[in-house]
C-alpha cells in the first residue's frame, strides 16, 4: 500500500496525543497553576488536533471532511472522526475547568481518557477491518495502536508530568513497561506479516481470476502499458525496498533507545529531560513503523498486476 | 446511507463469458467515451498525450495464460468491472454516505458531491473496480450505465450498458439475476458461472462463465479421421507405390 505521509504523520501524532489524554484523564499527578494546566492540555491537544488536521490533507475534498461524520453506523473512519471530536471537545472543557478551578474533575477525566482510547481503537479499525489486506486484518493491529499510544503518551507525560512514583511504582519503570509491551505486541505483528501472505483467504491469482481450477494461472498481459491509480496506490512496491533496515531503525529509535533512557532516569532521579528526549527518539521511531506498516502491506488487488 | 440493502429487488448485473472475449478493448474504450459524457463528473486523464498518460478507467481488459499440468499453455481475455457485490464492503466504509447500493435493482453508486476522495472504499474493493479520478479526486466506479438502461430517449437496443452493446463478439450479458428464468441466470447454470475471490465474501452479482474445454493435440478429436493423409489408399497410394518403385 503506498505510505501516504499526512496519514503516517496523523496516526503517529494523534496516537501519542490520545495516549497522553488517556493518562491525564486517569488523573497523572500534574503540577499545579493555570499556566502549567494550559501549557499540559495544549500539548497533548495540539498532537491530537495536529494529527487529525493532517488526516484530512490525503483527501481529495478536504472542504467537505465534515460530511465524514455522517456514517458512523456502518463506518470505522466516520466512527474515528465522531470519537475524536467528541473526545477532544470534551478534553476541551476538562481543561478548561482545569485551568479556571485548579481542579481536574475526576469522573470527566475517566470518560475522556474511555474515550481516547476508543478513537485510538477506532483509528486501528480504519485498517484492520480491510479483509483485502491480510497484514492489517488481525486484532493485532489495534492491540499494537493501543499500545503504541500508550507508550508514546506515557513518555510524553512523563517528562511534563510531576509524579515519581505511581502504585509504589517508579515512573522510569512504568515508561520502560509500556515500551517492553508495544514492542512485543509489534514484533508478534510482524511475525505473522511477514508469513501470512493472503493464506488468511486462500487467494491468489487462480481464485482472482476465478480460473485456478484449469492450471496455473499468470498475467502475461497488464491492461495498460502505463501505472494507474490501483497500481499507484495498492500494488506499491518501493517502501518495501529497505524494509529489513527501516524495521532496524525502527526498533532502536523507537525501542532501543528510550528504554536505555528509562533505565537511565531510573538510576539518575528520574529528570523530566530524559524522557522528553526518549518520547521524541520513540516519535521518530514510530515514523519509520508506520512507514513500513503501509509500504509492506499487500492488497488482494496486487493479484491482477 | 452506507448500510447495505437488505434484499434488493432485483440484481441487475453482467455475465462475461471467457470463452468468447478476444482481448480488443472494445468495451474499455465505449465505457471511458460513455462515462465521459454521462453520469457525473468526466472521466479524466492525466498527462493524456506527454509521457507517463494516466488515467480513470471502470472497465479494463486483463490478459493471463493459463498453463494446464499436462496441456500447453492457453490464453484467457479477462474483462474486469464493478461486480456490484451483494456485500459489497466499498460502500459500508464509505464514511460520507456518497457510496451506496441501491435497494431496488442493486447497483452500487457514488454520489459525487458527497464523496470526500479518501480512498477507503477502493481499499475495500478486493478487485480493483473503483479508480480516483486524476482531475475531479472524487472515486469513479461502473454504473452499469445507470443511464443507458432506464433511458426511454434511447431506441431500446440501447438501453443496456456500453460494455455490453459494444462487444463485437458477444461476450458480455447484462440481466437480472434474481429472476431465474433470465438470460443471465440461464447461462450461468447452463456454463457454470462463477464468482471472482468467493472467499472475500463479498458475494458478487456479476458472473464469469468459464472457457470451454479445449481438444488436446494428443488426443482422439472428432474430425481426426477425416483430417488424416491416408497414404496408402486411392490416387494418393498408387502415387506412393510408384515413387517406391522408382527406387
Amino acid at each position: 500500500m503506498h505510505p501516504a505521509i499526512s496519514v503516517i504523520f496523523f496516526t503517529v501524532m494523534s496516537g501519542a496525543g490520545l495516549g497522553a489524554i488517556f493518562l491525564l484523564g486517569l488523573g497523572w499527578p500534574m503540577p499545579s497553576g493555570p499556566l502549567a494546566a494550559f501549557l499540559i492540555c495544549l500539548l497533548a491537544g495540539g498532537l491530537t488536533v495536529a494529527g487529525l488536521m493532517s488526516s484530512t490533507f490525503h483527501l481529495g475534498h478536504p472542504e467537505r471532511a465534515w460530511r465524514a461524520l455522517s456514517q458512523w453506523r456502518s463506518s470505522w473512519l466516520s466512527r474515528e472522526g465522531v470519537l475524536s471530536i467528541v473526545t477532544m471537545v470534551l478534553f476541551g472543557i476538562y481543561a478548561l475547568v482545569w485551568m479556571v478551578t485548579g481542579e481536574r474533575i475526576a469522573w470527566l477525566g475517566f470518560v475522556i481518557s474511555l474515550l481516547a482510547a476508543v478513537t485510538v481503537f477506532a483509528t486501528a479499525m480504519i485498517y484492520g477491518q480491510l479483509r483485502t489486506v491480510p497484514n492489517w486484518h488481525t486484532v493485532w493491529t489495534p492491540v499494537c495502536y493501543l499500545a503504541f499510544a500508550l507508550a508514546s503518551g506515557m513518555l510524553l507525560v512523563a517528562g511534563i508530568g510531576a509524579a515519581d512514583v505511581l502504585l509504589g511504582i517508579p515512573v522510569a519503570f512504568w515508561a520502560a513497561a509500556a515500551l517492553l509491551v508495544a514492542w512485543v505486541a509489534k514484533l508478534v505483528w510482524w511475525n505473522r506479516a511477514d508469513r501470512i501472505g493472503f493464506s488468511t483467504t486462500g487467494s491468489d491469482t487462480g481464485t482472482a481470476t476465478g480460473l485456478g481450477s484449469l492450471g496455473k494461472v499468470r498475467l502475461l498481459e497488464r491492461p495498460h502499458s502505463g501505472e494507474n491509480y490501483l497500481t499507484r496506490e495498492m500494488v506499491h512496491r518501493i517502501g518495501r525496498k529497505h524494509a529489513r533496515k527501516l524495521r532496524i531503525i525502527a526498533l532502536f529509535l523507537g525501542l532501543a533507545f528510550p528504554l536505555t533512557l528509562a533505565f537511565v532516569a531510573m538510576g539518575a532521579g528520574q529528570p523530566a529531560i530524559l524522557f522528553l528526549i526518549a518520547f521524541v527518539c520513540m516519535m521518530a521511531g514510530l515514523f519509520a513503523e508506520r512507514w513500513l506498516f503501509f509500504a509492506e502491506a499487500r492488497h488482494a488487488v496486487s493479484l491482477y498486476y | 446511507m452506507t448500510l447495505l440493502p437488505e434484499k434488493t429487488g432485483r440484481k441487475l448485473g453482467l455475465v462475461i463469458d471467457l470463452d468468447v472475449c478476444v482481448g480488443c478493448h472494445a468495451c474499455v474504450v465505449n465505457c471511458k467515451e460513455w462515462n465521459t459524457g454521462g453520469y457525473g463528473a468526466p472521466l479524466a486523464d492525466s498527462d493524456a498525450w506527454g509521457d507517463n498518460p494516466s488515467g480513470a478507467w471502470l472497465n479494463r481488459i486483463h490478459t493471463f495464460e493459463i498453463t494446464p499440468e499436462d496441456a500447453p499453455a492457453q490464453i484467457v481475455h479477462f474483462p474486469k468491472s464493478c461486480l456490484h457485490c451483494e456485500q459489497a464492503p466499498c460502500v459500508t466504509v464509505c464514511p460520507t454516505g456518497a457510496s451506496y447500493k441501491r435497494a431496488d435493482d442493486g447497483i452500487v453508486l457514488v454520489e459525487e458531491d458527497k464523496c470526500i476522495g479518501c480512498g477507503l472504499c477502493a481499499w475495500a474493493c478486493p478487485y480493483g473496480a473503483r479508480e480516483m479520478d486524476p482531475a475531479e479526486n472524487v472515486m469513479k466506479k461502473c454504473t452499469l450505465c445507470v443511464d443507458r438502461i432506464y433511458n426511454e430517449n434511447l431506441p431500446e437496443v440501447d438501453r443496456t450498458p456500453a460494455c455490453v452493446r459494444t462487444c463485437p463478439a458477444n461476450a458480455r450479458h447484462f440481466g437480472d439475476f434474481a429472476d431465474p428464468d433470465s438470460n443471465v441466470s440461464r447461462m450461468t447454470a447452463e456454463r457454470g458461472g462463477f464468482d471472482l475471490m468467493p472467499e472475500m465474501e463479498t458475494q458478487p452479482v456479476n458472473k464469469y462463465l468459464p472457457p470451454r474445454p479445449k481438444a488436446r493435440p494428443d488426443a482422439e478429436g472428432m474430425l481426426a479421421p477425416a483430417i488424416e493423409p491416408k497414404a496408402n489408399e486411392g490416387l494418393l497410394g498408387w502415387i506412393d507405390r510408384a515413387l517406391e518403385r522408382l527406387g
